[in-house]
């Protein structure tokens, strides 16, 4: 196969040439975030079967609709958007819910205010270098994951293992940027609680001075 | 600075983007409350955790399978190929 094009071919190449009508291109493409889709998917619903659907389904979408891509949002956040929308498609049809929707309106506002506060405070045993190698933190990590609500879930994920900046996460979800921001506290605050529990020290278990009289 | 505002300034604070006027508030809080200290450290370890952990690797078969039906899709699409 002769492609000119390798893996430093920025994805704006790479789109161009697809919807150019280059087969190569688009796989290089799918190549390129099948990992990532798959491992978003697996985490959002830790189902294999479901986040191959999800996977096949995104890809599919993606060549569907490369005419209508413009390029406003980078492919990565486009591709990441269309599984976001996928998985959270199946956890609705899961509760019996047939109606997909993301969008704010929805539900409360979700505010600052009521951002729950710690309460099991301890340093930890292990590092997390030490703790990332081992099989049943993965297990944790994965239980964690799943008691967050998916709004959170989802959001947590984005920003924090997929690496999009709060604005293309907002963008991939249909949300405002602050309610990203707000998610992603809730988020980020409950595993921390849920991991320090398990993880932490209890011998060196701190207390809030308010929570003295409690 | 109370400990509910570093809470509010958490996210922007651990992904480095508070402004630096608010990050010497932050800090001075953080050095005579040793539970925030500890709260902002397992916020780091947590991210480090999950941003670092094992990925999940795709089975190859679903892997073929899956770009077997996107190159005839494809060629549905295209077929003056």
């Amino acid at each position: 196969m002769s492609q000119s094009f390798s893996i430093e071919t920025p994805d704006a190449d790479l789109m161009r040439r697809a919807k150019a009508g280059e087969l190569d291109a688009f796989e290089a493409l799918t190549n390129r975030y099948e990992q990532r889709v798959y491992g978003l998917a697996m985490r959002m619903l830790r189902q294999e079967q479901d986040a191959e659907d999800v996977t096949q389904q995104t890809f599919l979408s993606v060549l569907e609709n490369l005419e209508g891509f413009r390029g406003e949002a980078s492919f990565s956040t486009w591709v990441l958007r269309i599984a976001s929308h996928a998985a959270l498609k199946i956890i609705r049809k899961r509760k019996g819910l047939n109606t997909v929707s993301l969008e704010e309106a929805t539900e409360p506002s979700e505010t600052l205010d009521s951002i729950p506060h710690p309460e099991f405070i301890a340093d930890w045993r292990q590092s997390p270098e030490h703790l990332v190698e081992q099989n049943e933190v993965r297990r944790l990590l994965d239980d964690a994951l799943t008691r967050l609500d998916e709004k959170h879930r989802l959001v947590f994920l984005l920003r924090d293992v997929e690496g999009l900046s709060i604005q293309e996460a907002a963008a991939a979800i249909g949300v405002s940027e602050g309610n990203v921001k707000v998610r992603l506290l809730r988020a980020r605050l409950q595993l921390r609680e849920d991991l320090t529990r398990v993880l932490g020290d209890p011998t060196r278990q701190l207390v809030r001075s308010h929570h003295h009289h409690e | 600075m109370k400990c509910e505002e570093l809470l509010a300034m958490l996210n922007e604070y651990v992904d480095g983007t508070v402004d630096p006027a608010v990050c010497v508030e932050f800090e001075k809080h953080m050095a005579g409350c040793n539970p925030c200290q500890v709260v902002v450290d397992n916020i780091r370890q947590t991210i480090t955790l999950y941003k670092d952990g094992q990925p999940y690797a795709m089975p190859i078969q679903f892997r073929e399978h899956m770009h077997e039906v996107l190159r005839k899709k494809w060629l549905e699409k295209h077929p003056a190929k």
